[in-house]
């Protein structure tokens, strides 16, 4: 419905560099995210992974370099949504944070009701739409916030670290509605910690540290056979610092 | 005390004069916050969520306002209004308007501040999201005042109990004309001084009964809000 707006792919980092105050957090990155399958972020704590994704969404604007959006240098409000690494509830019921996300795409009135139940449904989270969001468990947020993020129709979607605080099953049911959103189409770009994860989820994998891209290959690739000595030492999962 | 009993008989007499007392009051200073809220809200969301020189200096200004004193505000509005002053030749001075004017300008700092405060800090935790599913700039004002509509509703409820128990601007600019500009608080300052005190304590009594009441109210919605939206 919302296919009138144009594309955001390829999403390019060219050169993009971002300092606060003295202190740089992302250092010359060049990178280009591609329609596919979906690109795993992976790296230490506080190597900029949800920097890097802040940027993809335009939250933040690089203090060097340049990025575009399907070749625009702005992003618009197009067709992107972001699950946040500590999301956000408003306070309203489940159900009333996902319909707000679809209000805000003019999503018809008279079907948001419904579309709003079905995406509950998808996260599992069905019988909890009429509960005030703050008052479910981190977990539970977590999940109303993906479904918030899904009710966008995005083109990319951008996860971090959607998993961090659920538990096994719920895990790999977020895998799956990840990997089904995947497949009809939404880019996903993710970041994780969970090398198994990665090992599930990635068509291809960025692995940064310290605010760099170390290194950028298929999934296949950076697990087999890793191109530098930080990547190969992570898998092993030993300490990069 | 002979008094506080009279007092009571005078209260559950449904006393006229008493009560019209007790209208008129209630009517000035409901009409006060009215005025405050709809200035004093978007001005403390304007505030909140806008960047400009001089913004800090305002704010400050703002939550010193708060404590503004009553016969300071009287004073302004008297000279404002009176026969030589800027404002003289609409002849308000010494009407329940003038009282209306001079109590909505103690009150407005008072709900500017509480509204400015309660936005910006909720602004702070939605900022991210709200700006993610990009929601227009009115949006987002919409947004801020419906998640805080509890918050602000405690803050016009303690403009309104500033206004009600004042008695410093409505002394001055209202003349305390009997019959007319007469409120609570003017009469009890009045009638004490005359000695009759049945009719100043029927006022006090009715008075206290008021700001508990609103208080009541506040705590009342706090709880119920919490347990409702979270
Ligand atoms: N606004 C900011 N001001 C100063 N430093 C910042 C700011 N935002 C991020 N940083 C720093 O940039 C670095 C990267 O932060 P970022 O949150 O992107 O890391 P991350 O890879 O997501 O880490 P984690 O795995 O812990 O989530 C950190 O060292 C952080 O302290
Ligand atoms: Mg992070």
């Amino acid at each position: 419905m919302m296919r009138a707006t144009p594309s955001d792919l390829p999403l390019a980092l060219d050169g993009v560099c971002l300092r606060i105050g003295s202190t740089t957090v992302l250092d010359r990155l060049d990178l280009t995210i591609t329609p596919g399958a979906p690109t795993l972020v992976v790296g230490p704590n506080g190597s900029g992974k949800t920097t890097l994704l802040r940027l993809c969404m335009q939250l933040v604007r690089p203090t060097e370099g340049r990025m575009s959006w399907g070749g625009r240098a702005d992003a618009g409000q197009g067709r992107r949504a972001i699950l946040f690494q500590k999301p956000v509830m408003l306070r309203r019921s489940a159900a009333a944070n996902v319909c707000y996300a679809l209000a805000q795409i003019g999503y018809p009135r008279h079907l948001r009701a419904a579309c709003t139940h079905e995406l509950l449904d998808r996260v599992g989270l069905a019988d909890l739409a009429a509960r005030p969001a703050r008052h479910l468990s981190g977990g539970e947020q977590q999940r109303v916030a993906l479904a918030r993020a899904l009710a966008r129709q995005p083109e990319i979607l951008l996860l971090d670290e959607p998993t961090a605080s659920l538990d096994p099953a719920a895990t790999l049911h977020v895998e799956e509605i990840i990997r089904t959103a995947a497949q009809s189409g939404t880019k996903i770009v993710m970041a994780s910690h969970d090398l198994g994860q990665v090992r599930r989820l990635a068509g291809d994998v960025v692995f940064m540290v310290r605010g760099r891209v170390c290194e950028q290959a298929t999934a296949v690739d950076f697990f087999d056979r890793p191109s530098t000595p930080e990547a190969a030492a992570f898998i092993r999962g030993d300490l990069v610092l | 005390m002979p008094e506080s009993v009279d007092a009571w008989q005078l209260i559950a007499g449904g006393d006229a004069t008493l009560f019209a007392i007790v209208r008129l009051s209630l009517a000035v200073s409901l009409s006060a916050v009215a005025i405050a809220v709809l200035v004093g809200l978007p001005l403390g969301a304007l505030l909140a969520l806008t960047r400009f020189p001089g913004r800090s200096a305002m704010i400050v200004v703002l939550n010193g306002f708060m404590g503004l004193p009553p016969v300071v505000v009287g004073l302004t509005v008297y000279l404002l209004l009176s026969r030589s002053g800027p404002l003289g030749e609409f002849g308000l001075l010494f009407t329940p308007a003038a009282m209306v004017i001079a109590q909505a300008l103690l009150v407005l700092p008072i709900i500017a501040a509480l509204a400015r405060q309660t936005i910006e800090d909720l602004w702070s935790e939605y900022r991210d999201e709200l700006t993610a599913m990009g929601v227009s700039p009115a949006g987002r004002v919409a947004t801020l005042l419906w998640d805080s509509r509890f918050s602000l509703v405690t803050a016009l409820l303690a403009g309104f109990g500033r206004a009600a128990a004042e008695v410093g601007t409505v002394m001055i600019v209202g003349g305390n004309i009997e019959g007319f500009t007469r409120t609570m608080t003017t009469t009890i300052a009045l009638e004490t001084s005359k000695g009759n005190l049945p009719l100043a304590m029927g006022l006090g009594i009715i008075l206290i009964g008021i700001i508990i009441a609103i208080n009541a109210a506040a705590w009342g919605l706090r709880l119920w809000s919490e347990r409702r939206a979270g």
